[in-house]
């Protein structure tokens, strides 16, 4: 198996990283050096770079009360996160990662600095579960960055096969291979081998398969906020699912396939458009028009 | 986009809130500064289709603002971008058009520099940070921003284009696209290079000297 095609799929990959005896992450890291031409240490570095942004932008959304340029959102992250600390339903981890999550697309929101992973709707899934869980598991920089090149190998192959936009795809597109990719990540950042982290990435979309885009007054904060707290508590679900040796009955390039051809599917009203689903009830629609009245000033 | 990079999935850094209504729209108001030539004494942006139904919830309209100022998409001071024009003295004018355009992500930008000469560009933000320009000055071309790229005015007359690529050959710039458009047959015309190495700015003046019946020409 070339490096160059260990990414073509799922299975490839599972047999690049076999063959060679590496982890995800490593044949990530392998195929970037080759085709970006730069060296193992700035593209090592780089990731650095992301990491450290990723990781403002959680703690600005937890530690102050950012609000939304439109004035939509803002604060739930840090209510999430200040509950949390009281034995939430949903456990203290994932209750923290939630609110995590919650934390990036809220600075997002309010226009500022995160990292689009794989879009800026979906921002805050892997930097939530991943930093989240590193806090509490004494994860090294080191260690996280390598989560986030398995991460970009799962994301990889679904822009690849698939979609990775809300608009091409639907929101299974973007916060459904968010949740894939830091499920991967976990599983891999945790010892699990290569065919566990493509197992918890084939169950991370399978729980959210057919999910759609509907953005109220077509902004990136309402259901989209919220939507990365379910994906990142999707993520740990899945990774522990994988780490207890439970596998993905479809395998996970089927589940590309089949989450491609249903997001062609998704009519074009539900694929980022606002022009069905929450944007479009009677709510939706007048904080649509209170949003579109925001035009005229400034 | 066949061989995506890692960092066009895990990135890239940016102001939120949206790739396309943000970070594209820097991306497209910065390359028409450049085009320019950076020096904008005053600029007027027009936003159609989703930008002029969204755009104020989305920031573009200050992404407009932030590009033309040379900011780039993960500039932490876009938010502020018309308080930053302001005290650059720079007059900034946005309006929101309900023409149909043909993508629903276009933007026109307007740049009047300190002489007096003015840049009208016309562009789309076609998704995850991705742009196209369409328009210079009223003249239809296309090209992204991805690589390299120079945009040259010149005569429409045999042998500029041969000039050209051949003054890059020798700098052993490689071309990946070229396109050439003009107004009309001997009328002004353009070519956009998109090249795979960087043309610096002694390969451009070199370019300039060497080659006949170049009016202008800009790298982005």
């Amino acid at each position: 198996m070339l490096l160059t095609d260990a990414f073509a799929n799922g299975e490839s990959l599972r047999r690049y990283c076999l063959e060679n005896d590496i982890p995800i992450y490593e044949a990530m890291i392998r195929r970037e050096v080759k085709l970006s031409e730069q060296t193992r240490e700035e593209i090592v570095a780089e990731m650095h770079k992301n990491l450290d942004v990723m990781r403002a932008s959680v703690e600005r959304g937890l530690n102050s009360k950012v609000e939304s340029v439109s004035g939509l959102s803002g604060g739930e992250a840090l209510k999430l996160f200040k509950y949390g600390k009281h034995n939430p339903f949903s456990g203290y981890t994932a209750c923290r990662a939630a609110a995590s999550s919650m934390a990036v697309v809220e600075v997002n929101a309010s226009m500022g600095r995160i990292v689009a992973a794989p879009t800026a709707g979906a921002s805050g899934i892997l930097a939530g579960a991943l930093i989240e869980s590193g806090r509490q598991r004494g994860w090294s920089d080191d260690t996280l960055v390598e989560g986030l090149f398995t991460a970009g190998a799962i994301g990889l192959i679904f822009a690849k096969n698939a979609t990775i936009s809300g608009a091409g795809g639907g929101c299974q597109a973007e916060t459904g291979v968010a949740a894939s990719m830091t499920a991967a990540a976990l599983v891999e950042v945790s010892g699990g081998a290569p065919v566990q982290a493509l197992d918890a990435a084939a169950m991370a979309m399978k729980n959210v398969m057919g999910l759609i885009c509907d953005p109220v007054a077509g902004l990136v904060e309402c259901p989209c906020i919220k939507r990365n707290a379910l994906g990142a508590v999707n993520a740990m679900l899945c990774a522990d699912m994988a780490l207890a040796g439970i596998t993905s009955l479809i395998p996970f390039d089927e589940v590309v396939s089949a989450m491609y051809a249903v997001g062609k599917d998704i009519r074009v009203e539900y694929r980022e458009t606002a022009r069905g689903g929450l944007a479009t009830t009677p709510t939706g629609k007048a904080v649509a028009q209170r949003v579109k009245r925001l035009q005229g000033n400034e | 986009m066949e061989d995506f990079s890692v960092f066009d999935i895990i990135g890239p850094r940016m102001t939120g809130p949206s790739s396309s209504h943000t970070a594209g729209a820097v991306r497209l108001s910065h390359i028409a500064r450049k085009i320019a030539g950076e020096d904008v004494a005053e600029a007027a942006f027009t936003l159609y289709g989703s930008f002029a139904e969204t755009g104020k919830g989305h920031g573009t309209d200050k992404a407009l603002v932030a590009g033309a100022l040379g900011m780039d998409p993960d500039d932490p001071r876009i938010k502020e971008a018309f308080d930053v024009a302001r005290e650059q003295g720079i007059p900034v004018s946005v309006e929101f058009s309900d023409q149909p355009p043909k993508h629903p992500n276009t933007a026109r930008i307007v740049i009047t520099g300190s002489d007096g000469h003015v840049t009208d560009v016309l562009g789309e933000s076609v998704g995850g940070g991705n742009i196209l320009i369409t328009e210079i000055n009223g003249l239809d071309v296309e090209f992204s921003g991805e690589y390299p790229t120079l945009v040259i005015q010149h005569d429409d007359k045999p042998g500029v284009i041969a000039e050209v690529s051949h003054v890059l050959a020798q700098l052993n710039v490689n071309i990946a696209f070229m396109r050439v458009f003009r107004h009309g047959k001997g009328e002004d015309a353009y070519m956009t290079i998109e090249t795979d190495q960087p043309v610096t700015q002694e390969m451009q003046a070199m370019i300039l000297r060497l080659c006949s019946g170049i009016n202008k020409l800009f790298a982005v």
